[in-house]
């Protein structure tokens, strides 16, 4: 049986969008429900909860993963890039920009998820053409199937970057 | 969840001290299945030992010319690093046929080994399983089996292992290093899952207190003429119905060395040196991998809805031997079967 003893909370310290945040938890809060409750960055969506759509998508020291499957208490020390922090001052990121420009989404939820996602996609460099893009964004669902738009934006994201 | 304590490891020594202090304690690395796991109450750990800060993050050349890879290492890193694409690419196309991208960054190889099966009785508390609460039953059986195991089945359990990494290394004869109470000790890949037998809730020979340092790959990567081939209901990111890892050595068209591994088919990556013994020194026509298939799947017995895989699997067998015979590997992003 498991100790249903409270632990103490944990503080821990993370570089969210450039910007240092303390915060204490207890060790079963996810990245994810940190980043949404306690941080007040609701950008950053909760799907499934199970590591399957992808909604959740941050980078973390720059690498896509999904903050409902990652504990907050382990990225001690780690930099976190959320949907928020994406654009520069006055400018949408290119990802952005691009998602517009194509209509890359219809109801909007899963479109943080695969910004981030694409935005990982990108610096990882081993998308070439539109099939390796589908493989790569495979961890994205979208519900609305505006994967057409998505696959373009990212091609045009991609050809400026 | 359920509410556990949280311990950081400071070094392997120190997570095997913490584990066997806590009988209820799990290591975590990448977290992918087991956070999942326990958002199911399928898993209800005391404490986390996080061990994702151990320095087992090197891919190392080994004094015999093979690959020393240590557990903490993210599965993308593993795939797209030079040595792993140059001398063992079917590693490679297996893993980036396995999860998706975000997972693939967080999932270490060691945990990877350690997956548990996606049987939906397993995850699903409400129903008996032997695998999840020994001695309740087996739900599949005489369930909704269509993903099931055709090879190696007990009357306990009928789950496969979920791995497509395993699979691969199965087929290379990779060695898994164990560090422990009783100090290190190296197993063969394809002793290190077992099969369900009695015991379905045992997935692997890894004893509570032990942990995985590395992985292992001998020198010989058949680099040349391999395929990985998943064979599944959607193009991506979807666990195989049937995979097959096939590496040969040819000598014009006559094979050398063969190996061969199955995925998705039974409790552990399914391989039979009798199938490969069988391949050695003949020539390489699909007769011959048909040959070699129905070796492999020999005993191979269905469940209700399960059926199909026996000759799914044949037919993939004998396509991804084609596939490696004329060096012409499976791309896991061009879904064109060739």
């Amino acid at each position: 049986m498991a100790d249903m003893t409270i632990p103490e909370r944990i503080p821990i310290n993370l570089v969210v969008n450039g910007e240092r945040r303390a915060l204490e938890v207890v060790p079963w809060t996810t990245l994810l429900d940190a980043l949404r409750d306690r941080l007040e960055l609701t950008g950053t969506k909760k799907g499934c909860d199970h590591g399957q759509c992808g909604a959740c998508t941050v980078l973390i020291d720059g690498r896509r993963v999904n903050s409902c499957l990652t504990l907050a208490v382990m990225k001690d020390g780690a930099e976190i890039t959320t949907i928020e922090g994406l654009a520069g001052d006055g400018a949408l990121h290119p990802l952005q920009q691009a998602f517009i420009d194509h209509d890359a989404f219809q109801c909007g939820y899963c479109t943080p998820g695969q910004i981030c996602s694409a935005a990982g996609l990108v610096a990882e460099g081993r998308a070439r053409d539109a099939d390796e893009i589908r493989e790569l964004m495979s961890g994205n669902l979208c519900r609305c199937g505006a994967y057409p738009n998505i696959v373009a934006a990212i091609e045009q994201a991609m050809s400026r970057s | 969840m359920n509410n556990f304590q949280y311990s950081r490891a400071s070094d392997v020594a120190d997570a095997i001290r913490l584990l066997a202090a806590d009988p209820g304690a799990k290591l975590i690395a990448g977290g992918t299945n087991l956070i999942d796991l326990m958002k199911e109450n399928v898993e209800r750990p005391s404490r986390l030992i996080d061990i994702s800060r151990l320095p087992l993050r090197e891919v190392e050349e080994t004094p015999d010319g093979g690959l020393r890879i240590g557990a903490l290492v993210p599965n993308s890193d593993l795939a797209y690093h030079p040595l792993i694409e140059q001398r063992y690419p079917l590693l490679a196309s297996a893993i980036l046929a396995g999860a998706s991208a975000q997972l693939r960054n967080m999932a270490s190889v060691g945990g990877n080994l350690m997956q548990r099966t996606r049987c939906s009785y397993f995850y699903d508390t409400t129903t008996p399983c032997n695998k999840r609460s020994p001695g309740t039953g087996c739900s599949a059986m005489d369930g909704l089996n269509r993903n099931h195991a055709i090879l190696g089945t007990s009357n306990s359990c009928i789950a496969t292992n979920p791995s497509d990494m395993s699979v691969a290394l199965a087929a290379l004869g990779a060695l898994v290093h164990i560090a422990g109470p009783s100090g290190l000790r190296t197993i063969a890949l394809t002793d290190f899952h077992r099969l369900p037998e009695d015991k379905p809730h045992l997935d692997t020979n890894l004893g509570s207190g032990e942990i995985i340092t590395a992985i292992e790959l001998p020198p010989h990567g058949f680099a040349r003429n391999y395929s990985y081939l998943k064979i599944r209901d959607r193009l991506s990111y979807a666990f195989a119905l049937v995979s097959v890892a096939a590496a040969l050595e040819l000598e014009g068209n006559a094979i050398g060395e063969a190996r061969l591994a199955l995925g998705g088919v039974a409790h552990k990556p399914w391989r039979s040196l009798g199938a490969e013994a069988a391949l050695r020194g003949q020539a390489a026509t699909p007769d011959h991998f048909g040959r070699a298939a129905d070796l492999l799947l020999q005993g191979a017995t269905a469940r209700s809805h399960n059926g199909f895989k026996i000759e799914l699997a044949r037919r993939a067998v004998v396509r991804t031997l084609m596939q490696a015979t004329s060096a012409t590997p499976q791309s896991q992003a061009h879904k064109k079967i060739a």
